[in-house]
């Protein structure tokens, strides 16, 4: 094998390695990659690997495929790219296949069932922990623009039926024009 | 055509899911349940248990779920491709403008804009999440769970105090379910 397979495979194995045993999303597994690209590999520099996380959670979707792309990009092209986008994924996809496969089997049972709605409870506590604190978050700031965006976006959303992607694209659009008059009012 | 409405589907879940981990959850509530009848609320609390406690990004774990349930591994494969196609596309522009522009300030202004609307929509589906908890639903009715209450606010007041790792939480509530199913 020359230098750049050798490359791409240690890229493969990398990024596969770091999402097959990263529990905990985006913001867990950022430190990986840093660890992983930056001081054992070398393939990067410390700063660049910030400003690569910068434009992952700048991106849509799921940070950890966003990094993964632009590291695979950054060090082995479009093909890169293609190579760590696959290691990241192929763990969850084989895993919750495999699961999937159990599932209907398995969902039936009793002991299964039990467990499964005690779970529930569980995964809505996660959940709603992690609300309190992004709500406290801008809530404690005290500036009117954001919670009162917080309040309508929740009421259009929950008790109109509102389609969540006309509110994200609202609220986008409300982003970027106060973005226009602070520039303006700066200058 | 089935796969191809995964793929949409999925394509709007990648492109609209913003700020990553819990934004997802919202748009998969409302695409999966909602638009396509593919899951029910009590599959979709299901899988986001299963999330809690699988290593993998919680958009991509639902794709893999939903698109192996409605079309098989071929669903599965296309659901996952779905929902990083958008991204892959906007982060190679967005790593373009940041180095020929040298920062991304309109981008995160726009970003920083809409994280309100996000949490409130995390916190709408967290409600049904919990909902479905106390009531087997995706809304509150009268016929309650009172353990599974029990369950919540305990794991919650441990969440808020000594922030464990939610897997714990996920496995502690799952222990005790089955240990008072079995009990009583």
């Amino acid at each position: 094998m020359n230098d750049r397979g050798r490359r791409y495979l240690k890229l493969f194995l990398s990024t596969l390695e770091i999402s097959a045993f990263t529990f905990g999303g985006g913001y867990v597994i950022i430190p990986l990659m840093r660890k992983t690209f930056v001081s054992r590999l070398k393939w990067l520099e410390d700063s660049e690997m910030l400003d690569l996380t910068a434009i992952a959670q700048s991106a849509p979707g799921p940070i950890a495929v966003n990094a993964a792309i632009l590291i695979g990009y950054r060090t082995g092209g479009i093909i890169g790219s293609l190579i760590s986008i696959l290691g990241a994924v192929l763990p969850p996809l084989v895993i919750i296949s495999v699961i999937s496969a159990f599932y209907q089997a398995f969902r039936s049972n009793m002991y299964v069932s039990m467990a499964m709605t005690a779970m529930s409870a569980g995964v809505a506590a996660v959940v709603i922990d992690v609300v309190i604190t992004m709500v406290w978050d801008i809530l404690k700031r005290k500036r009117f623009l954001p919670i009162a965006m917080m309040a309508a976006a929740f009421v259009l959303v929950r008790f109109f039926s509102v389609s969540i992607i006309a509110v994200i694209i609202a609220a986008g659009a409300v982003g970027y024009l106060g973005w226009l008059f602070e520039k303006r009012r700066r200058k | 055509m089935i796969y191809l409405e995964l793929l949409w589907s999925f394509m709007q879940i990648g492109l609209f899911s913003i700020g990553g981990g819990y934004a997802a959850m919202p748009l998969i509530q409302h695409q999966a349940i909602d638009v396509h009848g593919w899951l029910t609320m009590q599959s979709f609390a299901d899988i986001m248990t299963i999330s809690q406690m699988t290593p993998g990004p919680i958009a991509i774990n639902c794709a893999t779920f939903v698109g192996i349930q409605v079309a098989g591994i071929p669903g599965a494969i296309i659901a996952t491709a779905g929902c990083i196609l958008p991204s892959s596309l906007i982060v190679t522009i967005l790593a373009f403008i940041y180095y020929r522009f040298k920062g991304l300030e309109a981008v995160q202004s726009i970003l920083k804009g809409l994280r309100p609307a996000v949490v409130a929509m995390i916190a709408s589906a967290g409600l049904s999440l919990t909902a479905m908890a106390f009531c087997g639903g995706d809304t509150f009715t009268s016929d309650i769970n009172t353990a599974n209450v029990i369950i919540f606010l305990i794991a919650l007041i441990i969440l808020r105090k000594w922030r464990p790792s939610p897997m714990i939480v996920m496995a502690g509530a799952g222990i005790i379910g089955l240990a008072a199913g079995i009990i009583l």
